[in-house]
């Protein structure tokens, strides 16, 4: 074999986009992930516009209907598909491995969060694509900020599935950002907004990742307007998920 | 300690605590009390201990996959507690559990993991040479043991280290793939590669270490080049390159008194079976044979070996199961 003689690591920016790369096509070619990823959102995004409950929200059906659904698609990706896939990496003995590399344990993080985003634009790109012959018009004054608001979402999400899937084993990942993928889904003011859900929920809601999320995109997408609050309580889960996750992450 | 040519990790005084455990009222526990070692280039450096010895965390610290609570550790010049991506090119891990994903495939992940080194070796090479070709296909999580272990190996190889770690390599190796893999292990270290092996397994260690290191509860107990640990504790002998156990079955309850000289020891291990280990020298032989051809005895079953490591690491750690 060839003489081993000093090796030195790829460019920082190129590793990065390699992890970035070879964990979104690892998402991309899980078929869960894609139910939870794409066919689900889109199922519940034609369950809205044929039913009636939406109705008197102030706006058509996949008007009210498209950014709860692109929260969704943000809540899926970066914190249940994330988290199951970042806690069964951590069984595996993944992480540990890849620490070793010349990527690290900081190039993994970003790599995990560059292939959110990533398959966050597949999942918008698809949505607009089904939801445009239904007949979505978004403000356009909201496009700009709706689409950043996503982005601070899915931080927030990629913070708190790394922070669930870094503490316990993967089994309960699994269980628990499934369960809250569909309790916050139904009932966090994601799909449903605020006003239909109950009153007690109503002063929870907001304060939640999924609630402000939710209301902010729907400020965005319908009425063109910044909801100020949802920002504030976005990265204020981000900060705080993130603190912990650094703080608690069990590598193995 | 000895001082190899060209150190290329240093561990001194390491201490690792870990907890605090539930399981001790909320107190830490101390894995590591007091471990140090030197390992050089171009040489293999075992780490031997029984499970639960302090072999992997010690390792594990020197590779910055855990933060050590005491002493210093120095890996190509540099601690890797701190050290980032320009350490961590010139260094090989193979972990214990592999750390490969369950759904990758071989040559893809090996390609991906190439990307993250500026020269890494060639691909093609390494995949003929440890016979992943075979079994390029198939999802990690389908592999066999053995077919994992070389996969694994080749992640740890393909960034071309100066410096290679090996936990438990021939752990689920068939004989075939233990001896491909050994033999590449010998070809890195005659590279100038440093390799650092831990293992539980005398048989590794004796086959592939030129120094070795003995752990047992979280500190160093003895070391030294295998031929040297093999005289370790032995009974001053003329001939100590000829420490030998020859072991031979007859009938039961026989009465060797005066046979053999008299630094050898003979015992009967069980009914019928004897063992003597000492210096044995060929006058030994011929009187041992003699004495059987006298008694009309020939033996059922007659080996000769030289004392092997696990004699020795017994001897140091004691025989009770903890």
């Amino acid at each position: 074999m060839t003489t081993a003689t000093g090796s030195a690591p790829a460019p920082l920016l190129r590793r990065i986009l390699l992890q970035g790369k070879y964990e979104a096509a690892t998402m991309l070619r899980n078929g869960e992930q894609l139910i939870l990823a794409v066919v689900l959102p889109l199922l519940a995004l034609i369950g809205l516009t044929v039913t009636p409950l939406l109705d008197g929200i102030g706006g058509s059906r996949v008007n009210v209907a498209v950014p709860g659904i692109l929260a969704l698609c943000a809540m899926s990706t970066a914190f249940t598909g994330q988290g199951i896939a970042t806690g069964f990496d951590r069984r595996y003995g993944v992480l540990r491995f890849l620490s070793t590399t010349p990527l690290g344990r900081t190039g993994l993080i970003a790599g995990k969060i560059l292939a959110v985003l990533a398959v966050l634009v597949i999942q918008v790109v698809i949505v607009a694509a089904v939801a445009f012959p239904l007949g979505w018009r978004p403000d356009p004054l909201g496009v700009l900020p709706g689409l950043c608001l996503l982005v601070l979402g899915a931080a927030a999400f990629t913070a708190l599935g790394l922070l669930v899937a870094g503490t316990v084993r993967p089994e309960a990942t699994l269980a628990i950002t499934n369960l809250l993928w569909i309790l916050l889904g139904a009932l966090g003011g994601i799909v449903i907004p605020m006003q239909r859900l109950p009153e007690l929920a109503q002063n929870t809601v907001h304060l939640l990742p999924s609630g402000s999320l939710g209301e902010g995109l729907r400020d965005a997408f319908l009425h063109g307007a910044v909801n100020g609050n949802a920002v504030l309580v976005l990265l204020m889960w981000t900060v705080l998920a993130g603190a912990a996750a650094i703080r608690w992450f069990k590598w193995n | 300690m000895r001082s190899p040519k060209s150190p290329v990790l240093t561990i001194d005084g390491l201490i690792k605590d870990v907890g605090p455990l539930p399981t001790l009222d909320g107190k830490m526990l101390r894995v590591v009390s007091d471990v140090s070692l030197v390992a050089g280039r171009g040489e293999v450096t075992a780490l031997l201990g029984a499970n639960g010895a302090g072999k992997t965390t010690t390792i594990e610290c020197a590779q910055g996959l855990q933060k050590r609570t005491g002493g210093t550790i120095t890996l190509l010049g540099a601690d890797p507690g701190t050290a980032g991506a320009e350490l961590r090119a010139r260094v090989g891990v193979m972990l214990q559990d592999g750390g490969l994903p369950p759904s990758a495939r071989p040559i893809p992940l090996l390609r991906h993991i190439a990307g993250m080194y500026r020269n890494p070796r060639p691909l093609d090479e390494l995949v003929q040479r440890l016979g992943i070709d075979s079994f390029s296909r198939t999802n990690v999580r389908r592999l066999s043991g053995g077919q994992k272990q070389r996969l694994a190996l080749a992640a740890a190889l393909i960034g071309n280290p100066e410096v290679l770690f090996l936990d438990e390599p021939s752990a689920g190796l068939d004989p075939q793939s233990r001896q491909l893999v050994f033999e590449l292990i010998s070809e890195l270290r005659d590279s100038g590669m440093g390799i650092i092996l831990t293992t539980h397994l005398m048989d590794d260690a004796q086959r592939l270490a030129d120094y070795v290191y003995i752990i047992d509860a979280g500190r160093n107990v003895a070391e030294g080049t295998v031929a040297q640990l093999l005289q370790h504790n032995m009974p001053e002998a003329p001939h100590k390159d000829h420490v030998r156990t020859l072991r031979f079955e007859a009938l039961p309850g026989l009465d060797f008194t005066g046979v053999l000289a008299a630094e050898v020891e003979i015992r009967e291990t069980r009914s019928g079976s004897y063992a003597a280990t000492g210096a044995l020298t060929p006058e030994d032989l011929a009187a041992l044979t003699a004495w059987w051809a006298h008694h009309g005895i020939m033996p059922g079953s007659l080996s000769m070996e030289a004392r092997s490591l696990e004699d020795v690491f017994l001897d140091i750690s004691g025989r009770e199961i903890r």
